[in-house]
């Protein structure tokens, strides 16, 4: 069971003004769970999974896992795919765990990955979708027990996007992975999630829990899916809006 | 303009280098003076100064010096500057300093550090030392300032230890730096070592083109140079050059 109790998390924005990013937010996810966070830009989603893997100390509140600080055992996927341009592939996905069996898993992954051609090859030369792909095998290749994701697959062409979501799923289920995946994209979060939470403008509360309850494998396109978005659309006009993905959601509705 | 065969380009250096070596033919015909012997001259003053273990002898000395101050140099300009580049505080603190060091002239450092530690090999290589580190600390500096957060901070969430950090993800971004001082650092020294070895020391290239200067000798003069020159290519061809390719694989 992963606890998140977070009193408040404020910052200085870049006029020295405090800025309240989170407050009175208070999240259980179980193990194994897929939980996406969804919120407007802006309302803290990031500096949300910064705390939870511990990247920012700077917080009135705690982050438990099984009872402790979770220290090890985390993966991160962020915004950008974020490899060293001066590692292989291989040795990106290396990087994170050096041992022969991380090497074989290594292997395998990015086998599965449909990236055993180009296991030498630097990042620099693969499309956006494949770096992707290497980034999502370097989070899996130290078998998390929990896995960050930041709006890991913006920015990509709809059927790339859509491949990279069912790699998730597929290593997800296998490794039994608790994920916490934030996203701006409310079609991406109800194919996706066990469950979805929504946040509100800054500083981000938790405003609504949603248990979704449609058969997997699912897709952004099913009719089940899109149903649900404009149920929720026409519940909660004020909570959702800009957050559907056919519309704008880079501004902050309130 | 890109060369298509690798052979294209050595024809080119070679001739650049015939070409040089007529020029310089074809004057000393002109001239026909003791101040500017002909290659041939040269040549054989070469020959004979290696034959005798003379040049190889001042010629190790000076190699090991610059080594040595070369070494030494890029180490503590690289901590130094890594530690400026990422402490403001430490930058605002030192930067008085390195300004300072960048502009003392290396005539005044060689005199004042011969003057206060005693004419030996220490103060030689160290004066070269002073006389570098402040451009090292510049390089490295800038280097450290465009470090990518967001590559240290995949290091922080993982989890890597301090010094996968450092040198799997740190230093990499570092190497283009680091070649860059390593290329004016080695042309600085090179220059630098001489005119130590020419106040201070009684062996070395620089001490010998003293002899040869007091002596008025230009063909040896230009033997020491011409031997000097070779290495100082060699080195780039041999070491920089692979090292550089090595370290950028990753671009091609």
């Amino acid at each position: 069971m992963l606890e998140i109790e977070i009193n408040r998390k404020a910052y200085p924005d870049r006029g020295g003004r405090v800025h309240v990013a989170l407050s009175d937010l208070s999240l259980r996810v179980k193990r194994g769970e897929l939980v996406c966070i969804v919120g407007p830009s802006g309302c803290g989603k990031s500096t949300l999974l910064n705390v939870i893997s511990g990247l920012d100390h700077d917080v009135d509140g705690v982050v438990t896992m099984g009872g402790v600080v979770p220290q090890h055992g985390i993966g991160f996927m962020f915004q950008e795919p974020r490899l060293m341009p001066w590692l292989t592939v291989l040795e990106n996905v290396m990087l994170v765990a050096r041992s022969d069996e991380a090497r074989q898993r290594a292997r395998e992954l990015l086998t599965a990955m449909e990236l055993g051609d180009v296991l030498h090859a630097y990042p620099g030369s693969l499309s956006g979708g494949m770096q992707r792909r290497v980034a999502l095998a370097r989070a899996f290749v130290i078998d998390p027990s929990l896995l960050l994701m930041d709006e890991p697959f913006v920015s990509l062409d709809a059927p790339t996007a859509n491949r990279l979501r069912n790699m998730l799923i597929t290593l997800w289920q296998r490794c039994n992975t608790t994920v916490v995946f934030v996203t701006h994209d409310l079609r991406e979060a109800l194919s996706l999630g066990d469950r979805v939470c929504f946040l509100s403008g800054a500083p981000g509360q938790l405003v609504l829990d949603l248990p979704i309850d449609l058969p997997r494998p699912r897709s952004a396109d099913d009719a089940a899916v899109l149903a649900l978005q404009s149920k929720l659309l026409q519940e909660h006009p004020e909570l959702l809006a800009g957050l559907a993905s056919n519309k704008s959601a880079e501004e902050n509705p309130q | 303009m890109k060369l298509a065969f690798p052979r294209e380009e050595a024809t080119l250096r070679v001739t650049s280098l015939l070409a040089f070596i007529a020029l310089w033919q074809v004057a000393a015909w002109f001239m026909q003076s003791s101040t500017l012997p002909t290659p041939t001259v040269v040549c054989t003053r070469v020959y004979e100064e290696v034959i005798s273990w003379v040049l190889p002898r001042h010629l190790g000395i000076t190699l090991w010096r610059v080594v040595i101050s070369f070494v030494l140099a890029m180490l503590i300009g690289t901590i130094v500057g890594i530690a400026m580049g990422r402490s403001r505080r430490l930058d605002l603190l030192l930067d008085g300093w390195l300004i300072l060091g960048l502009n003392i002239p290396a005539l005044v450092t060689i005199i004042l550090c011969y003057v206060w530690f005693g004419l030996s090999d220490t103060t030689a290589i160290l004066a070269v030392a002073i006389n570098k580190i402040p451009t090292v600390i510049v390089t490295v500096r800038e280097g450290a300032r465009a470090v990518d957060r967001d590559l240290l901070q995949v290091a922080k969430a993982y989890r890597l230890s301090f010094w996968t950090t450092l040198f799997r993800v740190f230093l990499p971004q570092l190497y283009p730096y680091f070649m860059v001082g390593a290329r004016s650092g080695l042309s600085l020294i090179w220059k630098i070592v001489l005119v130590v070895e020419l106040l201070g020391r009684s062996d070395g290239i620089g001490f010998q083109l003293n002899m040869f200067f007091q002596m008025f000798d230009i063909a040896g003069i230009l033997a020491y140079t011409l031997v000097f020159a070779a290495i100082v290519m060699l080195v780039e061809i041999a070491a920089l050059r692979p090292l550089e390719q090595r370290l950028t694989r990753w671009r091609g």
